[in-house]
């Protein structure tokens, strides 16, 4: 259900765009990146560190994935999305430079104050994970969009569970 | 059920200040039980002025559900002496309206209006009432909150505002309206959610959220100066302003100790101080008429409810236990019931409940309905519901028993709240 992919997305130019399409911007970079990885010197490791595939670009991988998704008036990590807020979790701890803005969202049941606050529970859930798992206070931001940002518009369980989600958003 | 469909599209090409043209269309639902007859005769003088007046009082006369518009049929006195008052007697009507209006060199509006009891044959009210140049439509309001205090004893609400925020795509626009949805104005337009507008007491200011600063903050703008001002704005989100009766205080619910918590300030942003400590979501807080206390939602009993709780700290008390969640409650103005969006199996409802019986009763059908406000008369609650696929205003009166709905020209109409008496 949750791969389904809409066409007549709302795109909100922050949200819906990083979390629809991480295949896209993660191919572009990882690409070139490869050769140079594997002939760099052991030696150079800044230039090594640079040029290496950064796993945040792996479109196969676990961080690829990029959103956490809840049931109706949840606020908690459900199990199936432990791995991946771990996974990033690992990341932005090896990663110190990078930060990340958590953008937590809700389907349209419930009042747009009670979903406000709603969804920045939800985004404070996933803060609270990554930090237990090695990330820093300092990396990590939260917000919350309610049910202003809808990324699918229906009133039904298919746009709603699309709906009901934080959004894990690097800075550039 | 009788159902009268009113439409008054096309009345805003009559000059008028407004920043959008937006056209509107207005139904009516229902009847009130008891419908007052009158006779609204076009008024002499300035024919088109006169009869841009009485549309406007139709209107607002249809819309409060308590009134029958008796056709003038032919008949137009314009003056006290012109009435023979067995014309309107067999028409069975009980009180008629007649005037003139004219505009003056520079251009103000003047309307000269009498409203008869056709029963007993005298004058209850002689009384001119004027406006600026363009203001056509408020001498209408006027005039028609002059004609439901006379028949009806309450308060008329015409000539009051409401605000609300319109979303088109990604475009948000926080408006402030006539009570009939006319005479529309811009506040606030931009790519940002806008939420929860808030009329200080006095309705020179609005409170309000905006997401312009990448999350939910809070604002204060005067409707004078137009001048704006983020009064919370700390980490994640700061949201669901509310004034205290007396405008000296501002409700807000912020993030910045940990969950959606309610705390108090000064308008200004001053001094605060927090008032709930759950850990759990407490937002929406509304104060009592009286500024005593205070009602919330708050999901700490496991669900979406309404809660109370003195303003000055103590225990909150629960007040909904019906099936579903209890969301956006607010007290009428005399404090004796409140108003809340109920959810209960998948559809939202208006409800009412009243405080010493704990009765609750829905006001609408349901289907997509939030948000709800009273009109500051007590007699009409505005709310954000759904038709054809868009979000519009609806009201409907705290009898349940007559049902408006507002269609703006585009977009969706959301966070409706209805203004003081200025």
């Amino acid at each position: 259900m949750k791969k389904l992919v809409i066409s007549i997305v709302l795109v909100n130019l922050l949200a819906a765009c990083a979390s629809q399409k991480p295949h896209e911007t993660a191919a572009v970079p990882a690409a070139p990146a490869a050769p140079v990885a594997t002939s760099a010197p052991a030696t150079a490791a800044a230039v090594a560190a640079k040029t290496a595939v950064d796993p945040l670009n792996d479109p196969t991988g676990i961080l690829a994935g990029r959103s956490v998704y809840y049931p109706f008036d949840v606020s908690a990590v459900q199990d199936a999305d432990k791995p991946l807020v771990q996974a990033h979790a690992g990341y932005l701890s090896k990663n110190a430079a990078r930060n990340l803005r958590l953008e937590g969202n809700c389907d349209e049941r419930g009042s747009n104050e009670y979903n406000l606050a709603l969804g920045q529970r939800r985004a404070d859930g996933v803060m609270k994970m990554l930090e237990l798992g090695g990330a820093k206070t300092g990396q990590l931001n939260s917000v919350s969009y309610g049910e202003e940002k809808p990324k699918a518009t229906g009133h039904e369980e298919s746009s709603w569970s699309q709906n009901r989600r934080t959004d894990l958003n690097y800075a550039k | 059920m009788q159902k009268i469909l009113f439409s008054v599209l096309g009345l805003l090409m009559l000059a008028q200040s407004s920043v959008s043209n937006a056209a509107l269309s207005i139904e009516i639902i229902g009847a009130g039980e008891h419908q007052i007859p009158v006779s609204i005769v076009p008024f002499g003088g300035d024919e088109k002025l006169g009869l841009a007046i009485s549309e406007v009082v139709t209107g607002d006369l249809l819309r409060s559900g308590l009134f029958r518009l008796v056709d003038p049929a032919g008949k137009s006195p314009h003056e006290a002496a012109e009435v023979h008052y067995p014309d309107w007697q067999v028409r069975g009507t009980e009180a008629l309206a007649i005037g003139t209006v004219s505009a003056q060199a520079d251009g103000r509006i003047v309307a000269r209006f009498r409203l008869l009891d056709v029963v007993k044959q005298v004058e209850l009210i002689g009384q001119a009432v004027s406006a600026g140049d363009g203001q056509i439509r408020a001498v209408g309001h006027r005039i028609a909150d002059l004609i439901y205090e006379k028949l009806t004893g309450n308060q008329g609400v015409f000539s009051t505002r409401i605000a609300y925020v319109n979303r088109q795509g990604k475009i948000f626009s926080l408006i402030v309206a006539d009570s009939d949805g006319h005479n529309e104005q811009i506040v606030l337009k931009q790519n940002e959610p806008i939420m929860s507008p808030s009329w200080s007491p006095d309705g020179s200011h609005l409170a309000y959220v905006s997401f312009e600063t990448g999350h939910a903050a809070v604002f204060v703008q005067s409707l004078y100066t137009h001048q704006r001002k983020a009064v919370a704005d700390f980490r994640g989100s700061n949201s669901a302003p509310a004034w205290s009766p007396d405008g000296k205080q501002l409700a807000v619910v912020l993030t910045r100790d940990g969950s959606s918590q309610i705390y108090l300030m000064r308008p200004d942003g001053g001094e605060i101080r927090r008032i709930t400590f759950s850990g759990a979501i407490d937002t929406e807080p509304n104060f009592s008429p009286d500024g005593q206390s205070m009602l919330f939602t708050s999901d700490r009993g496991g669900s979406a409810q309404v809660y109370r709780m003195p303003v000055a700290g103590g225990a909150a008390q629960r007040l909904t236990f019906a099936a579903g969640s209890s969301y956006s409650p607010r007290h009428s103005p005399d404090g004796k019931s409140f108003v809340f969006a109920h959810l209960s199996g998948g559809r939202f409802y208006i409800s009412l409940q009243d405080f010493q019986t704990g009765q609750m009763e829905a006001l609408t059908e349901g289907g997509w309905e939030k948000k709800p406000s009273f009109a500051p008369n007590g007699r009409l609650i505005l709310f954000a519901s759904e038709a054809r696929g868009r979000g519009i205003l609806a009201t409907v009166s705290s009898d349940g028993r007559v049902k408006q709905h507002m269609f703006t020209q585009s977009g969706d109409a959301r966070e409706p709240v209805w203004g003081p008496h200025l």
